[in-house]
């Protein structure tokens, strides 16, 4: 018997069924070839000696007893910083199936520990919710039959597009027409949008690949898809390449990359698809961007312009101004001067009870080009998990209120309004997006589900994989040290990216022709919205199925 | 499928004929209304001024009636006809209907010397507040029209029937156009409202199939706070509208109607002598754009009648005539029916890029293509 005293057990002390995810190892089958230790990114599993008893029988004697002999086998580490996230790599490469992570259905006491050295956790990813969302639960139930023959999708033309960009008043258009004034410039872009995601968050295989994609789609396709680069600037080559017209840059609070983008404007060959002001995220409202430090390489840091291996977090809110109408004013009005007013300048918020003030603010701001909205389950490369999980408000009954608040005036679209967070979430991207659109939005933002679908992202709301922040993304898609992201080719992205958008589109046009729409998105055409939630469809003003 | 027709003629000709045109084309509708619009009139006992705004609509009462009366008196109106209509009333299936009102009134004299736009702004108020004053009384008074030269009705039943109820072949009545729709009562419940022809200062148009983009392109046009923006009972009430958008607030020609409801795609605009321009409107129009299946024919207060369709093209309708009437109606044999003494292998059906306009003078048609220079000097 082992004194109590001698074994080290802490207050922190784990066994792994106290972990989230189990890995069941079979002995029977493993041949010990160190694939699955060598990938998994947490040092969640571990070669090592083990100890078997063997038995001595001695049959022609009475004396029993035991032999022991060592051998070689893998081991679960307990300890939060090696925590098995679940992300199955070391099933993906173990040629004899012999590995493979099991979400652990006891109670999952690690989440006790997720703070240690008084670090709250910090996380990639969305809000760990699992289940339906309610963008998921509407239906589009008005369907053209008798009078209105419904169209075939597969034969009619459609138009699939939307503006981004100040849409003027007709009056307005028609008398600055006449007498020499501004038009504000608008794109006709493909309504699900790369949303932002920067180039220090992802993997420079990740992001040329989806740029890749992205000419792709729009030059050969004819399908024109845009991404937002996120905050953290964008490499100087795209900057001055003709590129950049499929491209919305963002400049958030810390500003970074932007030093290069200024220096770039002189010899920009075309201009960029839109300008986004970041002022809040959906996934972390309040927070500012996090770059952490393990993803700050030498190409990110030359790229922001910081040193090397240093934390980057932006803060919350634009310092130089202090009020956000002020700021939101002059910031639109400076950077839509510095393009020399041809390109769509719009601030993005997080979803929230103040939304409608800023879209109002907006209204009667002549240079603003659009309002982005990020709900609560959108998705970010780095943020305290409180924030991800608890703060935030849901995107649909934010937009459809602003959405309502614009048509009472008369002025729906005009600021078109884009919606993001949680769209594809459990993976109805195209009809997620189109039920926004048919609640008041004119365009989506996708990132996460952009993530998972080009890239194969691993990660999802039981909180499996999730390590974004870490620099460690077992696919190298957000990570930023070359041994991990050249296991992805960003031409196999690219191709994805294809596949994804040509789907898109086929699914719109699933869900519009049924509805009798091929000319125009069915932008607030809430009549063919059913929810079978009366709370919900009171709220959203839809109709109330069951 | 609801039917339409529409006739044109220099010679007056009454709306029993129309009627009849109806009648050729019976498949189309399943007795749900008739909506008839009536211009360039003539009337067999009054010696018309064309300036008199004629007042038309509905008394279910005789209470009503007299509202109308000490309204109209008190607004300033002086009563020049009252056209009578020769009922048999067992013909009409709704027994509230104690009268129907065709009458030719004098402006107020604070109107003599007023320019059009505000006569025509009087006009439409008016109308609104009898159609208003209607509705506070449990509906007993209904208004389909208020302008010079123009009558309306609007019956629900079977076209030929209705006809025969109000004996509109007695040739009392008269007019230069007249457009008819047959209903096919489809998505919306039967209200009188809710009848083609729809009719906003002077323009009218009447449609065939369903605008899907109705609920959007309504919550638009009621955001715009424009007088007499309103009703919609039927989704096909926002082509009138939209005309009216078109030509009286953002005083475009007719021909913009058609890139404002059916924008052609950004690879044809780059094509256009216009196309820069032309972008802009369908950018800044975009809400307007109507998803169809429509064919929408239409009526300007200067005679012009005209016809366009959807992008999709999927109702059916045709134009033919000769110098001096013309027809447009959904089916070969309504035109038939109306000018029967004209070349058919003239006849024209529009493609989606058509609009087919028959100018005041009735000489020949005016078939513009979207893709033909819009005539628009001071803009483009
Ligand atoms: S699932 Fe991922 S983190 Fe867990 S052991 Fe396997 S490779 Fe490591
Ligand atoms: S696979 Fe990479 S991007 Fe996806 S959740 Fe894991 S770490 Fe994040």
């Amino acid at each position: 018997m082992v004194s109590t005293q001698s074994v080290t057990v802490t207050p922190s002390s784990l066994s792994y069924t106290d972990l989230q995810w189990i890995i069941q190892h079979r002995e029977d089958r493993c041949t010990l070839c160190g694939k699955c230790t060598a990938i998994c990114p947490k040092g969640a599993i571990h070669l090592t000696y083990r100890r078997q008893r063997v038995p001595r029988v001695d049959v022609l004697s009475k004396k029993r007893g035991s032999d022991y002999k060592t051998f070689v086998g893998i081991r679960q580490r307990t300890k939060m910083a090696n925590a098995c996230i679940g992300c199955s790599m070391c099933s993906m490469v173990c040629p004899n199936e012999a590995i493979t992570p099991v979400p652990n259905s006891n109670e999952n006491r690690s989440v006790f520990f997720n703070n240690q050295k008084g670090e709250p956790n910090k996380r990639g990813g969305r809000r760990n919710v699992e289940g339906p969302t309610l963008l998921d639960r509407i239906m589009f139930d008005r369907i053209s039959m008798l009078t209105d023959p419904a169209l075939d999708a597969g034969r009619h033309e459609f138009n699939v597009t939307t503006t981004l960009g100040r849409v003027l008043s007709p009056e307005d258009f028609l008398d600055r027409t006449i007498n020499g004034g501004w038009i504000p410039p608008t794109r006709e872009i493909f309504p699900f949008v790369i949303g932002s995601m920067s180039f220090g968050a992802l993997s420079p295989n990740m992001w040329l690949g989806m740029l890749q994609g992205v000419a792709y789609c729009n030059e050969v396709l004819g399908i024109p898809v845009v991404m937002c680069t996120g905050e953290g600037g964008c490499p100087p080559w795209v900057l001055r390449s003709p590129y950049l017209k499929y491209i919305i840059l963002q400049i958030a609070s810390g500003y970074f990359g932007w030093d290069e983008i200024i220096r770039a404007i002189p010899e920009m060959q075309c201009m960029p698809a839109a300008i986004e002001i970041k002022y809040g995220q959906g996934a972390k409202p309040g927070d500012g961007g996090l770059l952490m430090w393990y993803k700050v390489s030498k190409l990110i840091a030359r790229l922001r312009g910081v040193p090397e291996a240093v934390d980057l977090p932006s803060p919350p809110v634009h310092q130089t101004l202090y009020s956000i109408e002020e700021s939101v004013m002059k910031m639109v009005q400076t950077l839509s001067t510095a393009f020399e007013h041809k390109v769509p300048v719009y601030p993005k918020i997080s979803a929230s009870t103040s939304a409608k003030s800023v879209l109002n603010n907006l209204v009667r701001n002549p240079y603003a080009a659009g309002l982005m909205i990020d709900g609560i389950d959108g998705g970010t490369g780095a943020a305290y998990n409180v924030s991800m999980d608890a703060t935030g408000h849901p995107v649909a009954s934010c937009v459809r209120e602003c959405y309502l608040d614009l048509a009472a005036q008369g002025k729906q679209n005009e600021i078109p309004i884009f919606a993001a967070g949680g769209i594809g979430k459990n993976g109805n991207v195209a009809q997620n997006g189109m039920a926004l659109v048919m609640l008041g939005a004119s365009g989506v933002h996708i990132g996460k589900y952009i993530m998972q679908a080009v890239g194969g992202c691993l990660g999802n709301e039981k909180n499996r994989c999730n390590v974004c922040n870490t620099g460690i993304c077992p696919k190298g898609i957000t990570s930023q040290s070359p041994k991990l992201y050249r296991r992805l080719d960003p031409d196999k992205v690219a191709e994805r990216v294809a596949d994804v958008y040509m789907s898109i589109n086929t699914e719109v046009k699933k869900i519009m022709a049924p509805l009798g729409r091929s000319q125009c998105l069915p932008v607030g055409m809430s009549d063919a919205l059913g929810i079978a939630d009366k709370a919900a469809a009171e709220r959203l003003q839809i109709k109330y199925v069951c | 499928m609801c039917r339409l027709a529409l006739k044109t003629a220099n010679e007056p000709f009454s709306p029993y004929e129309v009627i009849q045109a109806m009648e050729a084309m019976q498949e189309g509708y399943d007795g749900s209304g008739l909506g008839l619009l009536l211009r360039g009139m003539e009337f067999e006992d009054f010696k018309y001024n064309p300036r008199f705004p004629i007042l038309s609509g509905i008394a279910h009462s005789k209470k009503a009636e007299q509202r109308m009366d000490e309204f109209m008196d008190e607004r300033g109106y002086e009563l020049k006809y009252d056209h009578r209509f020769t009922m048999r009333p067992e013909l009409i299936e709704a027994k509230d209907r104690y009268r129907y009102f065709l009458r030719a009134y004098r402006m107020p004299v604070e109107f003599k010397d007023k320019p059009q736009e505000e006569r025509e702004r009087e006009l439409l108020l008016t109308r609104l507040a009898l159609r208003k004053l209607g509705e506070d009384n449990n509906n007993d008074l209904t208004v389909f029209s208020f302008y010079p030269d123009v009558a309306m009705i609007k019956e629900v039943g079977w076209p030929l029937e209705i006809g025969n109820a109000l004996s509109l072949w007695d040739g009392q009545i008269k007019s230069r156009v007249c457009m008819a729709q047959g209903r096919q009562n489809t998505n919306y419940g039967i209200n009188l409202y809710a009848c083609h022809p729809f009719f906003i200062e002077g323009i009218a148009t009447m449609t065939n199939g369903e605008n899907t983009a109705f609920v959007p392109i309504k919550d638009w046009l009621l955001g715009k706070n424009i007088p007499g923006y309103i009703g919609y009972q039927s989704d096909s009430e926002v082509f009138a509208h939209i005309l009216h958008y078109t030509l009286k607030q953002l005083k475009l020609p007719l021909e913009a109607y058609k890139h404002i409801i059916t924008p052609l795609s950004s690879k044809e605009l780059e094509k256009h002598p216009q196309g820069e321009f032309l972008k802009g409107l369908r950018n800044v129009c975009r809400r307007l754009v109507i998803d169809g299946p429509n064919a929408v024919i239409g009526t300007l207060p200067d005679e012009t009648c005209m016809l366009v369709m959807d992008q999709k093209k999927l109702r059916p309708a045709t134009v033919g005539g000769r110098d001096g009437a013309w027809a447009i109606a959904s089916e070969i044999c309504g035109v038939d029916a109306l000018v029967p003494d004209r070349d058919p292998s003239l006849d024209f059906q529009p493609m989606r890029e058509h609009t087919v306009i028959i100018p005041p003078h009735r000489k020949e048609l005016t078939i513009w293509s979207q893709h033909n220079q819009l005539p628009l000097p001071q803009a483009a």
